[in-house]
């Protein structure tokens, strides 16, 4: 691991404040991060503790407040499309509810589609289907049953499948996984985390993985932030963090979790 | 979409209102190909009331009232249909654009709207038709069209808001689509029933301000429309003469046009609410 220990994305005192006077809520409070190349982060805190506001900001799907993102040692600018189309090739994502993830009046198939397309790759109907086909095989879901469906006629779980084929054909270099699993059954749930470690280990890619259930961070990553209201208040290596926490915060989380010594049953 | 009007075709209240209007366009599409005769040609003494010749008796000037009639229809519902079409296109555009970028933009068209709906459109459409010397019909079209577009702006900028946070739009974005195509394809298909439904009423509210405009004698010059004819009917004292046929029937179409249209409205509305709100 200690070869590719290279810190390449860091946030500085990021702060994002909603609304103002009295409805003020300030959702993420100066926090700061390193990531590096190849790790697997995962952000842990209970419900409101500004997760996926974190998340955005770091998509650049929200702007803050104050504070920088520091990205392959320069300053973030997102201003121009073309910054922002440059910086979406390396940074993907996918979102907590995978219903509200595809657009119900599109076919499915039109989001790996799109994968080709914002590629800007020039393939005949076949190669675009073997890229397809490539990408279903990659999270167990065969093409031909998802070809001319919408998406309301697909589990959540194989919903979800499919925004990790999207991430294996974009292959970015950083993948910003907001709660994945938290609305899929434990089985799928196992198999998306599988595939969430393989791509990790295939293309060396960061995953920054936000949960609210230590027992999965502890199991998936190799560092752990632990945020509370906002705020970054514990952060370290899994074991640092969840063997011996320094927080009462983070004590409290773990000790809500039964059996968190035990390992993982994940068939 | 081919789905959602299936659902329609099953609505009785939209069927209702949908075959009544459109009955009532074949007939007044066809029917100055049957009697070819000029409306404005007298054919009678003043205030014959109707007989087997003349169906809805005559007018003042002795003209058929049922000729005219079946021209009104069609001056009103052209001049409902374009200031609808302007008014959801405008009121499309202001909305789309102040929901989806927010910010300054938002800030800006929503106090233009806000001026636009405290002071009574109908005294602007007065103010704005008095200022016009030569009013064609297209143009008081327009002019009750750029006058009724803030509700239709304001409903959509709601929607829009509440929609560009959604996931698939950020999907959407860090997929690097360009803004035109995101609002094109990831925002209009979810707002569409709900624009057709708006459109459906402005049409409505647009022939019932043609009439009442043209009551006052600010319609439009050189054509029949429904609210001619009872501004006719008004200023040569029809009502006085006993003729009622001079403005019964034309108050009765304006009804039962804006009727079936808001039939039509709530069909649509019941269908297309809850799947809005899922
Ligand atoms: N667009 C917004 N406008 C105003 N307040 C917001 C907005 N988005 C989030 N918030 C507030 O910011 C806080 C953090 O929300 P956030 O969605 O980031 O939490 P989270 O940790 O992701 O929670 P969950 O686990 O439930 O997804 C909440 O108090 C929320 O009410
Ligand atoms: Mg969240």
């Amino acid at each position: 691991m200690s070869s590719n220990r290279e810190s390449f994305m860091h946030g500085k005192q990021l702060t994002k404040v909603f609304g103002f006077g009295q409805q003020k809520v300030t959702a993420v409070q100066a926090v700061d991060f390193d990531f590096h190349r190849g790790e697997i982060i995962s952000i842990v805190g209970e419900s409101g503790s500004g997760k996926t506001t974190l998340a955005k900001m770091i998509m650049g799907l929200l702007k803050e407040s104050s504070g920088t993102i520091e990205y392959k040692g320069k300053t973030r600018q997102l201003k121009r499309h073309a910054e922002r189309k440059a910086y979406w090739k390396d940074i993907q994502a996918i979102f907590q509810d995978p219903f509200a993830s595809f657009n119900m009046f599109h076919k499915v198939e039109k989001l790996l589609l799109d994968c080709i397309k914002l590629q800007g790759l020039q393939l005949t109907k076949d190669e675009r289907f073997a890229k397809m086909k490539e990408a279903c095989s990659f999270v167990n879901l065969k093409f031909e049953e998802l070809y001319n469906k919408y998406p309301f006629e697909l589990s959540g779980g194989q919903m979800q499948r499919l925004m990790i084929a999207r991430i294996f054909m974009l292959h970015p270099k950083v993948l910003i996984a907001d709660e994945p699993t938290s609305m899929v059954d434990a089985c799928s749930r196992s198999t998306i985390l599988d595939m969430l470690l393989k791509l990790r280990d295939e293309n060396n890619m960061t995953i920054i993985f936000i949960t609210h259930d230590v027992g999965l961070a502890y199991y998936i990553s190799d560092t752990i932030y632990i945020m509370e209201k906002g705020k970054i208040v514990e952060r370290g290596t899994a074991e640092e963090v969840i063997l011996s926490p320094q927080h009462p915060y983070t004590k409290q989380l773990i000790a809500d979790v039964p059996k968190i010594h035990e390992a993982w049953n994940l068939g | 979409m081919n789905h959602s009007i299936r659902i329609l075709l099953k609505s009785p209240k939209f069927m209702i209102g949908t075959i009544v209007l459109v009955l009532m366009i074949a007939f007044v599409l066809i029917y100055p190909f049957i009697n070819t005769k000029d409306p404005l040609e007298m054919m009678a003494l003043a205030f014959q009331p109707p007989d087997s010749n003349l169906l809805l008796g005559s007018d003042n000037f002795g003209r058929d009232l049922f000729l005219e009639l079946v021209y009104g229809i069609r001056t009103s519902m052209m001049v409902g249909l374009i200031a609808g079409v302007c008014a959801t296109i405008i009121g499309l555009i202001f909305g789309l654009a102040s929901g989806y970028m927010g910010g300054f933009v938002d800030n800006f068209l929503t106090a233009i709207t806000n001026i636009f709906i405290v002071i009574p459109s109908f005294i602007i459409l007065i103010l704005i038709s008095v200022s016009i010397d030569s009013r064609s019909s297209l143009v008081t079209a327009l002019i009750i069209g750029i006058t009724s577009w803030p509700w239709t702006a304001r409903a959509v900028r709601a929607q829009t808001t509440s929609l560009r946070n959604r996931d698939h739009v950020n999907i959407a974005k860090i997929s690097g689509h360009s803004t035109s195509r995101i609002i094109l394809s990831e925002i209009l298909p979810y707002i569409a029933s709900y624009v057709v439904m708006a459109f459906v009423l402005q049409t409505a509210s647009g022939i019932l301000s043609e009439a009442s405009i043209s009551m006052l004698g600010l319609g439009p010059y050189n054509t029949i429309s429904l609210g001619i004819l009872m501004n006719w009917a008004l200023v040569f004292e029809a009502p006085v003469a006993g003729a009622w046929w001079a403005f019964i029937p034309a108050a009765f179409s304006i009804a039962v046009i804006t009727f079936s249209l808001y039939l039509m409205n709530t069909g649509m509305d019941e269908i297309f609410n809850p799947k809005i709100r899922s």
